[in-house]
């Protein structure tokens, strides 16, 4: 364990950089999941069809190759930004899709006579949707959301192998340097990981649970 | 569609429905146009920036690479579903000393990064970059195939296990015979999704240094120039990922339109990390009709 007293400290960097692009890519792919999610039921087709392109197209693409376009394409093209932010923007990109499609099942769990209720009584697409169907349906979505926002925990350590220095490049330093401790450095790095994904994981079973008494 | 949130739109509604898709349609058309453009401009249509691609060496090199993604995927696959099975038997295994390290290790594998794993399989066991991808893929989306057979398992009506022991089967082969073939076909669509899932992360093996499809396109568009070729195998990389991976999520989507029963997956369906694929269009009456009986069980 000799690499942790002298090299905590990389350690240390690597898992606030990790906490800070989750933060990061949390606090913008959330808004643009919510805007793909309710353009996906809206009544403009354009709309709904310019969603569902945007969706398949961004599910379907390792996101190996999204990090691949803004690190290495792009700037090529001119678009010189930090890899932070390229980053960031990469999981944003990837992220916001998996969160829209949360956020569309967690509408599809409303039962349909909620929506008939309202729309019965005279109120309007927007009337039903923000006062009726969303509210209900933020319950059931909540526990699907966090196990996107865990899979994006796990998805940052690919910023890792695109020159952003974070938890999965600061234990590749470390390996380096200290080849006879691998093992260890290993399990120290997954449980940095793992005290992440693992309370997360609780939070939405237990979440859960409490939905399913509701119900 | 029918959706119950709005009417049928009328003339006003449907004018106004027109001009917001016009407008959109107009961004649209407009924002492609102004990337076309500016891409143009930077000269990468022009034919000597796609000219080696008449080359059969460089279709013959990419074919090659795309034939180790595909094989990667292919191996760490059929891993998976076989760790998959036998994680859901020993998690739910009715001795304590099997069920908790199960228990521990899935958990393990679960909650860490791919990557993380095949770079340390990589340097612990001093393997070729290939099997470090094969084996990480298989461990991991073993333990999340395990996961959703469990909750196939485990949401199976009781009277199933019952009826076996009743039968005079032991417990082993009630879980073996009559349990675990139910879940695993209901199970079948969530495990489809996560062998796409699969398929899209073999490309984690260009940062291990695997010569698969992303990085052999990297290596020809280095060795060409790559601000000259760059782009242009990067986009055909795309194209070829985009393609087995659509078909491959339709192939999800039809084994999931055509499972019979499914009650179980569904509520296993919520707990996958929204991978699912399902595809119901938001409480049209049919669907509501259809679902009915599940939700007032559920």
């Amino acid at each position: 364990m000799q690499f942790l007293v002298e090299s905590g400290d990389v350690l240390l960097e690597g898992f606030l950089s990790t906490l800070r692009m989750l933060a990061l890519t949390v606090l913008l792919a959330v808004p643009l999941g919510i805007v793909l999610a309710a353009m996906r039921i809206s009544p403009v087709p354009t709309l709904r069809w310019v969603s569902a392109g945007f969706t398949e197209l961004l599910r379907n693409t390792p996101l190996t190759l999204v990090f691949f376009l803004l690190v290495f394409v792009l700037p090529r093209l001119g678009v010189v930004v930090d890899f932070q932010i390229s980053a960031i923007a990469a999981l944003t990109l990837y992220t916001a899709p998996f969160y829209a499609e949360a956020i569309r099942s967690g509408i599809n769990s409303v039962p349909s006579g909620q929506a008939e209720a309202a729309r019965s009584l005279g109120l309007t697409f927007g009337q039903t949707a923000s006062l009726v169907i969303i509210p209900q349906a933020i319950r059931t979505v909540v526990p699907p959301l966090i196990n996107v926002t865990i899979a994006l925990t796990k998805n940052t350590s690919v910023a890792g192998g695109f020159l952003v220095f974070e938890l999965f490049a600061s234990s590749r330093r470390l390996a380096n340097n200290y080849a006879d401790e691998t093992i260890a450095i290993f399990l120290v790095v997954a449980a940095c990981y793992l005290a992440i994904t693992i309370p997360l994981g609780r939070l939405a079973d237990q979440l859960e649970k409490k939905v399913a008494v509701l119900r | 569609m029918t959706s119950v949130l709005y009417d049928v739109p009328g003339p006003r509604a449907r004018r106004r429905s027109l001009i917001a898709s016009i407008v959109t349609g107009v961004a649209l058309v407009g924002g492609f146009a102004w990337v076309i453009l500016t891409l143009a401009g930077e000269g990468l249509f022009d034919a000597d920036r796609w000219d080696i691609f008449r080359d059969p060496l460089v279709w013959t090199a990419l074919g090659g690479a795309l034939l180790v993604t595909l094989q990667v995927a292919a191996i760490a696959s059929v891993l998976a579903v076989v760790f998959g099975s036998l994680f859901a038997l020993l998690r739910l295994s009715s001795l304590a000393a099997v069920r908790i390290p199960a228990t521990v290790i899935l958990e393990f594998l679960r909650g860490m990064p791919v990557l993380l794993m095949m770079f340390f399989i990589l340097i612990m066991f001093a393997t070729s970059q290939y099997w470090a991808v094969v084996m990480g893929l298989a461990l991991y989306n073993g333990a999340i195939i395990g996961e959703a057979l469990r909750a196939g398992i485990v949401a199976l009506p009781k009277g199933q296990r019952e009826a076996g022991l009743a039968l005079g089967m032991t417990p082993l082969l009630t879980r073996l015979l009559v349990e675990f073939p139910q879940a695993f076909r209901a199970m079948t669509p969530i495990i489809v999704a996560q062998l796409v899932v699969l398929l899209k992360d073999s490309s984690l093996g260009y940062i291990v240094g695997l010569e698969e499809l992303v990085r052999r396109q990297r290596t020809l568009a280095e060795f060409y120039g790559f601000s000259q070729y760059g782009f242009s195998f990067f986009v055909i990389t795309l194209l070829a990922f985009l393609i087995v991976n659509l078909v491959l999520s339709r192939i999800a989507r039809g084994l999931a339109a055509r499972n019979p029963a499914g009650r179980p997956s569904r509520r296993a369906a919520r707990k996958t990390t929204g991978e699912n694929a399902d595809t119901t269009a938001i409480a049209s009456i049919r669907a509501r009709q259809s679902e009915a009986p599940w939700r007032s069980g559920g």
